[in-house]
């Protein structure tokens, strides 16, 4: 399973990558995309809309299901990805790279509560049992 | 415990995605859903269809017995080897599956049932048989491959030797007896091809054959969206035990014309229809699912199909809506909270490679 070790994630299956600057950079593991199928249609959030710790906040569809992304952290919506919105593909063939949205975080604390690669390895080997 | 078919072994092998289909465990995809689809309506594809039942009708009251059991009429079967697209109903005209029949001779009737619903279907059938000099059996020991698109008749003539002499004047929805196979030109995508009946021993070597024919194999998600864009009812969706065939695009394999009674006929006769089965295309962006709420000029509807539409990039459905909604209407359909904007139009959606909208 691909699961980068210089990432954090969620439970929910976002990845989240921490920036230089203090912002962060979030898509969908690789681990959803493959539970999710050929994605269709990506719905990102409005730049500059704030949002709390676990609110949904973007939506993909693929052929199979709808399926909500949460915010990761609370924080402001600083930049989306457009390239997602004619090609949605892109989170299939490399999700890491086919970032969703970045935020700028209300408290960098937030940041400590995100899971490591290897407690999201955990959470994916305990989903599928 | 999943039943699997003589294939599973080879599906795995091919790196599929198995799912629960039904209480079969059957391959989803085996890698892009989207590409399978398009390798169908371009080329060609196999599909494992062996969850699905083959029942034989043999006896002299054969004919008799099914124009009595199906909404169609089985008099249109004259030829030997010709197919009939038919509703089974209960008495209340509500769809208990929807078949395929395939003549062979006056004591020999094919039947192709729903995977899901085989077991209710032959438990009905029996009941319905008393009093007529028929048997029923269910063929368990056959495997079936549907192969599909613009070249899949070529591409079993050269993984079966013999078999273009056979089946090269077939005409669409007919089929010949091929030794221990039964080649049928029939299928469920909206595009030229087999759906190939074979002893189950036999059919891994026959998938394997058609493999190294450069035959892509096809999950059942694509087998999905290629059925939905060709405006094919799925059992369980689009119809059920509680829809009449006449409210679910059904009606013209309902045979009200001739003398003939049958099963849920009466019952048809004496109930208004008030809903239509349409086409939606979604002009906003999004996915149409089932179970979605359409608003119409002339009241609600539902959602009974819906899914992305390879074909034509964007959103389709079929909807059960009120009968006087006219195409080329603009409707509003709740998709997660929001109301989109969907037209009424006719289906089928694509065929034959094409699109039709």
């Amino acid at each position: 399973m691909n699961i980068p070790g210089n990432l954090k994630y969620t439970a929910s299956h976002e990845w989240v990558r921490l920036e230089d600057d203090g912002t962060v950079t979030v898509g969908i593991t690789d681990h959803a995309q493959s539970l999710l199928g050929d994605m269709v249609f990506v719905e990102t959030p409005e730049v500059g809309r704030k949002v709390s710790k676990g609110e949904e906040c973007a939506v993909v569809e693929s052929v199979k299901a709808a399926s909500d992304v949460y915010a990761p952290i609370s924080g402001e919506v600083i930049a989306i990805n457009v390239d997602l919105d004619g090609s949605p593909e892109k989170i299939n063939e490399d999700a890491f790279s086919a970032w969703m949205f970045k935020m700028k975080p209300d408290n960098a604390s937030d940041l400590g509560a995100l899971l490591d690669a290897a407690a999201y390895q955990s959470v994916v080997e305990s989903e599928s049992h | 415990m999943l039943k699997r078919t003589p294939l599973y072994q080879a599906h795995s092998d091919m790196g599929a995605k198995l799912v629960d289909f039904g209480g079969w465990e059957m391959p989803l995809h085996y890698g892009s859903q989207i590409e399978e689809h398009h390798q169908v309506r371009r080329d060609c594809g196999m599909f494992d269809v062996s969850h699905m039942q083959v029942l034989d009708i043999r006896g002299k009251d054969s004919r008799n017995f099914l124009s009595h059991l199906v909404a169609n009429n089985v008099d249109k079967l004259r030829a030997p080897g010709k197919a009939l697209y038919s509703a089974m109903l209960n008495a209340d005209g509500g769809v208990i599956d929807d078949l395929i029949i395939y003549y062979m001779d006056e004591s020999w009737f094919r039947i192709v049932v729903n995977a899901g619903t085989a077991e209710k279907d032959i438990a009905w059938m029996e009941q319905q048989a008393t009093g007529f000099s028929v048997e029923i059996s269910p063929k368990r020991d056959l495997a079936m491959i549907a192969v599909q698109g613009p070249n899949a008749r070529e591409k079993v003539w050269e993984a079966l030797p013999g078999s273009k002499e056979l089946t090269e004047s077939l005409i669409p929805f007919s089929a010949v007896e091929m030794g221990t196979m039964f080649v049928a030109r029939t299928g469920y995508t909206g595009e030229d091809g087999f759906e190939i009946m074979i002893p189950a021993r036999a059919a891994p070597f026959f998938w394997a054959t058609l493999a190294e024919k450069g035959v892509k194999p096809i999950g059942l998600g694509a087998r999905d969206t290629l059925r939905l864009e060709a405006g094919m009812n799925l059992y369980g969706q689009d119809m059920d035990e509680t829809v009449s065939p006449l409210e679910a695009g059904l009606a013209w394999t309902v045979d009200l014309k001739s003398e003939r009674d049958f099963i849920g006929k009466t019952a048809l006769l004496s109930k208004p229809v008030k809903s239509q089965l349409a086409g939606l295309l979604l002009l906003d962006r999004g996915v149409l699912r089932s179970h979605q709420k359409v608003s119409t000029s002339h009241g609600e509807g539902e959602i009974t199909s819906g899914s992305f539409s390879p074909t034509l990039e964007q959103s389709i459905a079929l909807a059960r809506i009120p009968k006087e909604v006219a195409t080329g209407e603009e409707v509003r359909v709740l998709v997660r909270d929001k109301l989109l904007r969907a037209k009424v139009v006719k289906y089928p959606f694509a065929r034959n490679g094409k699109s039709l909208i």
